[in-house]
Formats: C-alpha cells, sequence, structure tokens
C-alpha cells in the first residue's frame, strides 16, 4: 500500500505539466472541480464591503502575529504548558519525525490514526513511521482515498480532487476488502465510515495537524466537518499535533474573523461542522480524551521566509486553497505536476523556503501573474509580487547582496547571463543601440526559424524591415 | 545543551534576528463584529440559527422544559432507536429516567471509556447531551463537555440528540466568546457544532454521516407558553 511517491522532483515540472495537459480526462475534472469551487465560494461573499472589511481585518491580524511571532510563541508555550499539553520544537523534518517517534515507541505505539495535516505531507510522516514498522492511517476521507491508491493529495482541502468517483468505487472494489462495485457516493462513504471506526478505536496515538494556536488561552483550534478531526484528538491515549510555527495569534478573539474567512475561502461554508478547541489532555476526573497532548513545532525553512520583510507576507497564510482554486495555471495542470506538498500559487511562494530555490524555481514561473490569487486571498498575501521577487532571486547572482536566499541564483546560466549583459550594454548606450537596430532591420531575412521555446508554439520573431527611427525621419517635411 | 533545547533556541534566535518594522497596532476585532452585528431580538436570533442549521441537515423540535422527554421518546421510536447514551448525574438524563421508557433503554456514561470502548463504537444508537449555548450567525451549539457528559458522547453514537436553552442563543462568535468569558479559561475541549458530520471529498458530492453523527437532533427549550 505504501507506494511512495518522491516529491519535489522538480526537473520534470515541465513534462508532468504537458502530460495532464494532454489528459482530457484529468482536466475535465479540475475544470469542474474549480468552477464548483469558485462558484460556492462566491455565495459566500454577497457583499463586497463586508468581504473587502473582513479580509483587510484578516490580514492585519496576521501581520500583527507575525510581527510578535517570538514573543507569541514562547507566550504560547508558557500556557500549554500551563494546560498540561507538552510542546516540541524541530527545525527539520528530520526532527520532528524523530520526535513523533520517541513519543510513538515510549508508549509502545504500534498504530498511528492520523486527522488531515499537510505538514505531515511536508516532513513525509507516513514513510518516517513505516521505515520504523508503526502504521500510520489516514482517516480524512480524502486523504484516505489517496493513501489507498498509494498516491499523494491534489489539493490541500480536497485530497482526492483529482479522481471520479468512477475510479473511488473502483479502488474501494480492489482494496478494501468484502466490497463489490458501487459508484453511489452516500454508500462509498459509509464505507470509509466501516473502515475508519474500527481504526479510530484500535489507534494508540491519534495525529493532528491545527488551524489556528491561542497564545493567551494555550489553546489548539482544528476547523474540520468529517468529524475524524475530532476522533483522532479525542479517543486515542496520545494526540500529537503538528504544525508549522507562524500558526499562533494572541488572542481568542482573533480567531473568529480568521475562522470565518477560512471556511467560505476554503469550501464556500458559512461554517465548518466541527471548531474544535483543545486546551489540554484528560484530567483525572474525565472519562475521555488523551492522557497525553503533543504539540510539535516546526521551522523547515519558515524562519528564512520570516527574515525578509517582503517574503514574511508568505507566512500570512491561514490555508485555505482559494489561490489554487482561482488560478489559470492550476486548474489546467493540477495538483500533483506541482510536485510538491503545497501546490498552486502558495506552494509556488512557500516551497522554495521549505525546499531551497535550487528544485522549486521552475514553480515561480508557473503563473501568469494575473493576480487572482491575491484577488482572492482571505488574509491579502501579495502573491505575485512575491512570484517576482522569487524570479529575481532565481537568477540573481550566487553571493551578491540580492541572493538572499537557500539556492538564490540557481536559474541563472551562462548563456542567459551573457545575453542579458549584451542587452545591457546595447540598450544603455545610444551609439551601440543605433549600430545593433540597423544590422537587425538589415539582417532580417537572417532571423532563424527556430526560437527555442518562443516557437514552440508561435511564430518566429522577425525585426521590422525599418526602425521606428529611420520612420520617423522620413515623415520629416 | 541538548538538541529540543538547541532546535528551540535556534528557532527564537533566528525569528528575534529579523529586521523589525514598525510594529503593528493591536487588531481591533471588537470594533468589526460592533459594526457587522445585526439588531436582533431573541426570536429572530431563534430563526438565524434554525435556518443555518437547517440547511446542513439539522433537524430542530420546539420543547418545553416539561415535554421534551415526551417529545424525545416520541422520535426515538419513530426513528428506531434501541437505547440512548446519557451522561451521569445530570438534570435532564434524571427527568429523562423518571418517564416510562418503553423500548428505549437508556445507558450512562460511567466508566472510562477504556472500560467500554467497543460497545461505544458498536453498540450505541444515540446519545443525548444538554449544549452550553448556541451562535446565530454561524448556525453552531457550543458544547464544553463535561466529566458528566464527556466528549465522545457527540461524536461516536449515530444520533446526537441535543437540549438547547432557547434564551441562550449568541448573536456572533465574538459575542458568544466575550460574554462567556472564554478568554479567561478554556475548558480541555471546547466544540462548535454546525450540524450532522458530513464531507464533499469523493467529487464535490455532499454525504452526510462521514464519521461522526450522521443525524443531529436539536430540541428547543423554551420556556413554558413560549413554543413558537
Amino acid at each position: 500500500m505504501s507506494k511512495v511517491i518522491p516529491i519535489h522532483p522538480m526537473d520534470d515540472f515541465k513534462e508532468r505539466s504537458r502530460s495532464v495537459l494532454n489528459n482530457p480526462g484529468q482536466r475535465k475534472n479540475f475544470r469542474s472541480a474549480m468552477d464548483f469551487l469558485q462558484a460556492k465560494r462566491k455565495s459566500q461573499f454577497p457583499d463586497q464591503a463586508e468581504l473587502e472589511g473582513l479580509r483587510e481585518l484578516g490580514a492585519e491580524i496576521r501581520r500583527y502575529s507575525l510581527a510578535h511571532l517570538p514573543r507569541l510563541l514562547e507566550q504560547l508555550e508558557t500556557s500549554l504548558s500551563a494546560n498540561g499539553i507538552q510542546v516540541h520544537w524541530a527545525e527539520t523534518p528530520e526532527q520532528a519525525n524523530a520526535i513523533a517517534l520517541e513519543i510513538a515507541q515510549r508508549v509502545k505505539a504500534r498504530h498511528i490514526i492520523k486527522g488531515k495535516s499537510m505538514v505531515s505531507e511536508e516532513i513525509e510522516f507516513n514513510h518516517a513511521m513505516e521505515a520504523a514498522g508503526i502504521e500510520a492511517f489516514e482517516s480524512d476521507m480524502g486523504e484516505y482515498i489517496v493513501q489507498l491508491a498509494g498516491e499523494k493529495p491534489s489539493h490541500i482541502i480536497m485530497p482526492a480532487i483529482h479522481k471520479t468517483k468512477q475510479e473511488i468505487a473502483e479502488l474501494f472494489a480492489r482494496e478494501v476488502p468484502g466490497v463489490s462495485y458501487t459508484e453511489d457516493v452516500d454508500a462509498l462513504i459509509q464505507i470509509g465510515r466501516r473502515v475508519l471506526r474500527r481504526k479510530f478505536a484500535d489507534a494508540d496515538i491519534g495525529l493532528s495537524g491545527v488551524n489556528f494556536m491561542v497564545a493567551e488561552t494555550g489553546t489548539l483550534c482544528l476547523v474540520e466537518n468529517e468529524g475524524n478531526g475530532r476522533m483522532c484528538t479525542t479517543v486515542p491515549r496520545v494526540h500529537i499535533a503538528i504544525t508549522g510555527i507562524e500558526k499562533v495569534v494572541e488572542r481568542l478573539e482573533h480567531v473568529p474573523p480568521l475562522y470565518s474567512l477560512l471556511a467560505r475561502s476554503a469550501t464556500g461554508q458559512s461554517v465548518t461542522t466541527y471548531f474544535n478547541l483543545i486546551s489540554g489532555p484528560r484530567k483525572p476526573d474525565e472519562l475521555d480524551g488523551p492522557d497525553e497532548v503533543h504539540l510539535i513545532l516546526l521551522d523547515n525553512g519558515r524562519t528564512q521566509a520570516y527574515a525578509d520583510q517582503q517574503l514574511r507576507a508568505t507566512l500570512q497564510c491561514i490555508r485555505c486553497g482559494a489561490c489554487m482554486n482561482h488560478c489559470p495555471v492550476y486548474a489546467r495542470i493540477g495538483g500533483h505536476a506541482y510536485g510538491t506538498t503545497y501546490p498552486g500559487p502558495i506552494g509556488a511562494i512557500i516551497s522554495p523556503h521549505l525546499l531551497g530555490l535550487q528544485s522549486t524555481y521552475p514553480l515561480t514561473f508557473a503563473s501568469t501573474l494575473c493576480g487572482a490569487c491575491s484577488e482572492v486571498c482571505p488574509v491579502k498575501i501579495p502573491i505575485p509580487d512575491i512570484l517576482v521577487r522569487l524570479r529575481n532571486e532565481a537568477m540573481a547572482q550566487p553571493d551578491s547582496e540580492e541572493a538572499s536566499l537557500r539556492g538564490s541564483g540557481a536559474a541563472r546560466t551562462v548563456s542567459g547571463s551573457a545575453v542579458w549583459s549584451v542587452w545591457s550594454q546595447v540598450y544603455s548606450r545610444l551609439g551601440l543601440y543605433q549600430l545593433a537596430s540597423w544590422f537587425m532591420s538589415r539582417g532580417r531575412a537572417l532571423s532563424p526559424n527556430e526560437q527555442g521555446a518562443w516557437t514552440r508554439s508561435r511564430t518566429p520573431l522577425v525585426p521590422a524591415p525599418k526602425r521606428l527611427r529611420d520612420l520617423l525621419k522620413e515623415r520629416k517635411p | 545543551m541538548n538538541t529540543a533545547t538547541m532546535a528551540r533556541n535556534n528557532i527564537l534566535g533566528r525569528l528575534r534576528a529579523a529586521p523589525v518594522a514598525a510594529l503593528p497596532p493591536l487588531p481591533d476585532v471588537k470594533a468589526w463584529f460592533d459594526s457587522q452585528r445585526r439588531n436582533e431580538d431573541l426570536a429572530q436570533r431563534v430563526l438565524r440559527l434554525r435556518a443555518a442549521m437547517q440547511a446542513v441537515k439539522t433537524e430542530f423540535h420546539d420543547v418545553t422544559p416539561t415535554d421534551w422527554p415526551d417529545v424525545l421518546l416520541r422520535i426515538a421510536a419513530a426513528k428506531g432507536i434501541g437505547n440512548l447514551l446519557v451522561g451521569s448525574n445530570t438534570a435532564h438524563g434524571d427527568e429523562l429516567q423518571a418517564h416510562p421508557l418503553g423500548q428505549l433503554q437508556l445507558v450512562h456514561y460511567e466508566q472510562p471509556i477504556e472500560a467500554w470502548r467497543d460497545r461505544m463504537f458498536d453498540g450505541i444508537d444515540a446519545a443525548l447531551t444538554s449544549a452550553r449555548s448556541a451562535v446565530a450567525e454561524i448556525g453552531s451549539i457550543i458544547l464544553w463537555p463535561t466529566p458528566s457528559e464527556p466528549r465522545l458522547m457527540s461524536l461516536v453514537p449515530h444520533i446526537h440528540f441535543v437540549l438547547l436553552d432557547a434564551t441562550s442563543i449568541h448573536s456572533d462568535l465574538h459575542s458568544a466568546i466575550t460574554a462567556e468569558g472564554w478568554s479567561s479559561g478554556l475548558p480541555t475541549n471546547a466544540l462548535l457544532i454546525g450540524g450532522p458530520s458530513k464531507t464533499a471529498d469523493i467529487q464535490q458530492t455532499l454525504a452526510y454521516g462521514a464519521h461522526g453523527p450522521k443525524e443531529l437532533i436539536v430540541l428547543l427549550r423554551h420556556a413554558t407558553g413560549a413554543a413558537s
């Protein structure tokens, strides 16, 4: 079952994109899913003024929280500890997995049941646990389907968005014992419910993500519809929550506006079925809930984004997925083509910090800079500006002042740099410019028919027979 | 210094080393909610709550402090519910117990879950809990599970009955948090519940009864004579 798909092999990003573009079935799935999600979101924001006011408030809350991040993390640690929740810090995915593994081995865990957590995907948690002989089982319906198929999520909110119900029906009939083929969605969900209820009851550890952490009260907030998040955080004896360091807010009253923005932007619901606030393990007189609650705070490159005033805005993200739902590129190539845990526009701006620009810079170019993502972003992240900045970083001269990120300059090539250096010489010297343009217009017949990427889907570029300068000269009386 | 302390210090150190721009002011969340809040009386809040929750398949029944056990028993009989999980030492549990229950068997949550987990998962049809309050704007009831009404009651049984006092409905989440003083102390687990559990993970098709209750039935308790 655990066929491991390597993530972040960037070299074949273009190849993967092309293969989806040539698959009409997949394109249809994504197109209709995106249309559906866009319409649902739109129906939740009938009042443009209310939307803009709420977005501004959401952005202010996130900016405020980030500005005070080190202080809030310490306050969070203090209040969580006072509530009996154990806090762990991890700089890398390896450290995060090692912390979880140590807990699992101490309580002799054999089965871990998982609620939805993109950070656990980011650190390849399942793989690390399986390598140690511990089963990590996904319980979100979409994640369960994707895991059963040996795949990765293609969307951060709807992991199995790339699959049709026919494909899921075939998958269940093939992989779930005693199940026959049915395309009835209710029946398919009931199959998942039956299988997973057993898993909840038998699991030694529940793993979950976190949507918001509240520093003042020491509270972990989880947003969900299915109830699997509540199961994972309530039934097993041990609950491990894992999330990025940026998810903290100072006050409980900061949560309602972000929760409203998240539910409405993500799936176009006014509210999710469950909003789950966890502020401690089971107390001596309580009859259920975990005896131990752990929180793993992960850095994994987030401090690199934080260090830069412009790139810091990347960390405002509340992971609603609206940017990918409205992205013309994501709608055409889908989530898997990106090859990263976080696809779409937000993936293109966060992945360079997690994985380095070397392997991720092609993603920053996979955008038309149309601005749809920043227009719908509930916390107003200027995604196109950040994409342009990352492109510049990718082209920067390594070790220069412009190169400030891991992998800066990765897209720079000798021939490319030479072309631009000639271009800048020609365009900054009048005589040279006149001479060059004279030769270009007179020698236009020599223009090559093959002009690299340009001519793959366009006619070749040919200079005009007369320069603007010549035309103006002719007009003189 | 061990790895754990080192990781913590390194992360905080890098964050502290980052350049500081002018610190943004504390966002005025209260002003926003004050500006958006409708001027509604209780009856209008009840209507908004019902509409929002019914839109996601929650059942509502108007009850009085005296007739709610009869209403619950009638619904339970109609749905063929064999047993009902109730908390230990709750006023409403005692009230229900005092009624002739017919075919319905009451199960009391008295043991830690470890002692009867299999029965909880495989042998309980429905549960009854009280709600602390509710929020009209986002169509959610608020539960603060307690030792006598633990967390899993509102999650594992297939049907969840909730007793909600109509007078306890807040306008929006911000006013609920403020009026009830949440920031001065939260229980182990606090919950907002908007309906029965659901998912749209298969081809964006909405299906109810994902992992939690398949049905959520709110018994809206009005003061005697006030039932609409």
